[in-house]
């Protein structure tokens, strides 16, 4: 098993750059996840760890060994594809087995370890079929073996879950995650799924236009976007944003929204820009009959015990997730509280948070490359 | 709505397009197969019954069947006396025979064989050689950053561009000047050279279609880009090489021009040979047809052997999953 340094690295193609000066560590037998939209960079990224694509610049690092520029072969890593490739021409067995052919192992070796590899997936009774006649998740599984029967020093996923149906991908969540467990084998993860993301990995690195965005616990990221890319992408429905104009200072811990003044955590940081975002996730809104920022009822959407809804105020839709038992209807005029602790402010022109006093603790579980 | 009450699919074909459909390529295939037919039929009768007008068409009605055909297609013969050749010990066999019974005496074996083996190995040598160059540039074109790769695919197309006889005369005075008119290795070469832009431009086809990942994840395993390219790639490809080899193929054992200009002798192959078996009266029709018939054969039963993948290459892998 292995630790995963990555540093400035860059990938040009032709005059588009893909990958822009991406930094991180994985330690070792961490989960770690590079979520963000299609076209941000993540396979490319994974691809260049992985050893199919090489840098245009910055290094690689595998358990401090540099290997940029070293062969796929070379690196020991195993990689599962999004649509699998599995040899349709080679039946389960020869496929687990395809890797440990390449090594010299022994014949009843290969048999040996294909076989604990298949009782570890649960797939056994799989073996001795044609990949072609597998259902999705079969199919998943034998990938998967394929990539844990030569123990190498880092799995690398792209998208695994991509081609499955969403039922079937919650459940191959929980296995993937169990899987990892009882490995404990260094895993980067690729997917543009934030649930994905959020329910397996250890630490995200959330990527946007080939730039790695934030870095940190799913907890973290939800919690403490650092930017409005990343409160926007996380969460369902995603952070609300309300506009607003005027400066801050560091010390300040209120702000001043049509005349009303709105707490929020004790900023360390004071604005550049004039224009302001301040960012809400729905759970942090409640609605009240006194509350300065007023809107309309839009809509609501019913969830069980709770219900989205949607409110239209002069500074921008606010969606919040509250008790169903709350009445709401369409057309009400209602005034909206936020929880104080746990708003982020966000500068409108470079996206960025403003540090507050509520990225004073460091959350646990984190590690910055 | 009638749509609803009506129990047809949308979309298996009704019972009645079938039946269309079906006469349709019955008669097809019957008005193609009427020259095969004719062959067959002339190389079993005597050059006589050959060419009687109106034709004799049905064996044991029309006309008696006889091997004379064959019997001259691997012989050669002279004319005797009567009193020569009754003073010959009595002969044997049934080509002898027949052979006596025109007055003639079979004195060695016709070219036949050798031309036929001339065919043969030209042919699949040709074949052979345009796969493998054609299977190794279509995956470098295929996979590898090729400069000027557009251009280069159409330079190997525009060698198609006119009928390859067009240069005729440039190669047959090449051929001399290089010593290889006349010879196996000219005419596998040369064959080679008209199959291979064919060869390219198929093969790449079938090689796009078979996703980089497999590769790739072998590569990742442990590999080498050639171990990849032989344990993944081309097993993958067999379809479309197979399909690619019956055209290289085709040609190849058809071709007449550049036989008939490049080879005369040890190289001849059979379809030059074939019509000059006629002899000097131009009457041994049998023989001609008898040698053609033999000289499909390979064609047909290589196309049959590997009908399975032919079907599904010829699609184009338009069906490929
Ligand atoms: N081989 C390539 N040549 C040119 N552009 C590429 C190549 N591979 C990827 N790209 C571009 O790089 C960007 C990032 O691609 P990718 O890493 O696949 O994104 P993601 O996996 O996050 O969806 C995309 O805009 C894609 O079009
Ligand atoms: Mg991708």
């Amino acid at each position: 098993m292995a630790e995963i340094r990555v540093q400035n690295l860059v990938k040009t193609f032709a005059d588009f750059q893909a990958v822009k000066g991406a930094n991180f560590t994985v330690n070792d037998g961490e989960f770690f996840c590079l979520l963000g939209p299609s076209g941000c960079g993540k396979t490319t990224t994974l691809r260049m760890v992985a050893g199919l694509e090489l840098p245009t610049s910055g290094s690689i690092l595998l358990d401090g060994e540099d290997v940029t520029f070293k062969r796929a072969r070379e690196r020991d890593i195993a990689m599962v594809f999004q649509l699998f490739a599995l040899y349709p021409h080679m039946n389960v067995r020869k496929n687990i087995a395809f890797p440990l052919v390449s090594t010299g192992v022994g014949r009843e070796e290969i048999r040996r370890r294909v076989e604990e590899a298949a009782r570890t997936l649960r797939i056994t009774h799989l073996l001795d079929k044609s990949v072609s006649g597998l259902s999705g998740g079969d199919r998943q599984r034998v990938a998967l073996g394929r990539a844990i029967v030569r123990e190498p020093k880092a799995f690398m996923m792209d998208e695994p879950l991509g081609a499955l149906d969403a039922e079937f991908r919650h459940i191959m969540c929980t296995d993937l995650r169990n899987l990892h467990d009882r490995l404990g084998a260094t895993t980067v993860y690729v997917t543009h799924d934030q649930l994905e993301a959020m329910s397996m990995a250890d630490v995200i690195a959330v990527m946007n236009e080939g730039r790695i965005e934030q870095l940190g616990s799913p907890r973290e990221i939800y919690d403490r976007p650092a930017s409005m890319f990343v409160a926007d992408f996380i969460g369902s429905p995603p952070m609300n944003f309300l506009h607003i104009e005027g400066t801050v200072a560091p010390g300040d811990n209120a702000i001043a929204i049509d005349g009303a003044r709105i707490g929020i955590p004790v900023l360390r940081e004071g604005s550049v820009e004039t224009k302001l975002v301040l960012g809400v996730r729905p759970e942090h809104v409640t609605l009240t009959d006194v509350g300065s920022v007023r809107g309309e009822v839009f809509g609501t959407e019913y969830l069980g015990t709770m219900q989205i809804v949607t409110v239209r105020t002069p500074r921008g839709v606010v969606k919040a997730r509250i008790a169903s038992s709350i009445p709401a209807h369409a057309g009400e005029n209602v005034g909206l509280a936020f929880q104080t602790d746990c708003l982020s402010l966000f500068q409108a022109g470079s996206g960025k948070v403003l540090a507050s006093a509520l990225h004073d603790s460091p959350m646990a579980g984190v590690s910055h490359g | 709505m009638s749509a609803v009450n009506s129990a047809h699919s949308v979309v298996e074909p009704s019972g009645q397009a079938k039946l269309v459909a079906s006469v349709l390529v019955a008669f097809y295939a019957l008005v193609s197969l009427i020259p095969l037919v004719w062959i067959g039929l002339t190389s079993v009768k005597t050059p006589t019954d050959s060419i009687s007008y109106p034709p004799k068409v049905i064996p044991y009605v029309h006309f008696q069947p006889s091997i004379e055909g064959y019997c001259n297609l691997f012989s050669t013969r002279s004319r005797q006396t009567p009193e020569y050749l009754r003073s010959l010990p009595p002969p044997q066999g049934a080509c002898e025979e027949i052979t006596r019974s025109r007055n003639m005496v079979v004195v060695g074996p016709s070219n036949y064989v050798p031309r036929y083996i001339n065919s043969l190995i030209i042919a699949f040598g040709s074949t052979f050689l345009s796969i493998v160059l054609g299977t190794a540039a279509a995956y470098a074109f295929s996979r590898f950053k090729v400069p000027l790769k557009d251009d280069l695919m159409f330079f190997i197309l525009s060698t198609r561009m006119m009928p390859p006889i067009a240069v005729a005369i440039p190669i047959f005075l090449m051929y001399r000047e290089l010593g290889l008119s006349d010879t196996r290795l000219g005419m596998i070469l040369l064959y080679t050279s008209v199959n291979v832009s064919l060869a390219v431009w198929l093969l790449k086809g079938f090689i796009d279609e078979i996703p980089r990942e497999y590769e790739e994840a072998a590569m990742i395993d442990g590999y080498t880009r050639l171990q990849a390219f032989w344990k993944v790639v081309l097993p993958q490809a067999v379809t479309g090489i197979v399909a690619t080899a019956i055209f290289c193929l085709i040609f190849a054992w058809n071709e007449y021009a550049f036989a008939v200009l490049l080879t005369s002798g040890a190289a001849q192959t059979a379809p030059p040979f074939i019509p000059i078996i006629i002899g000097e009266g131009g009457q041994d029709w049998p023989a001609v047809a008898a040698g053609t018939a033999l000289f499909l054969i390979p064609i047909l039963v290589f196309t049959v052997l590997l009908r399975k993948h032919l079907l599904r290459g010829i699609t184009f892998g338009a069906v490929r999953k």
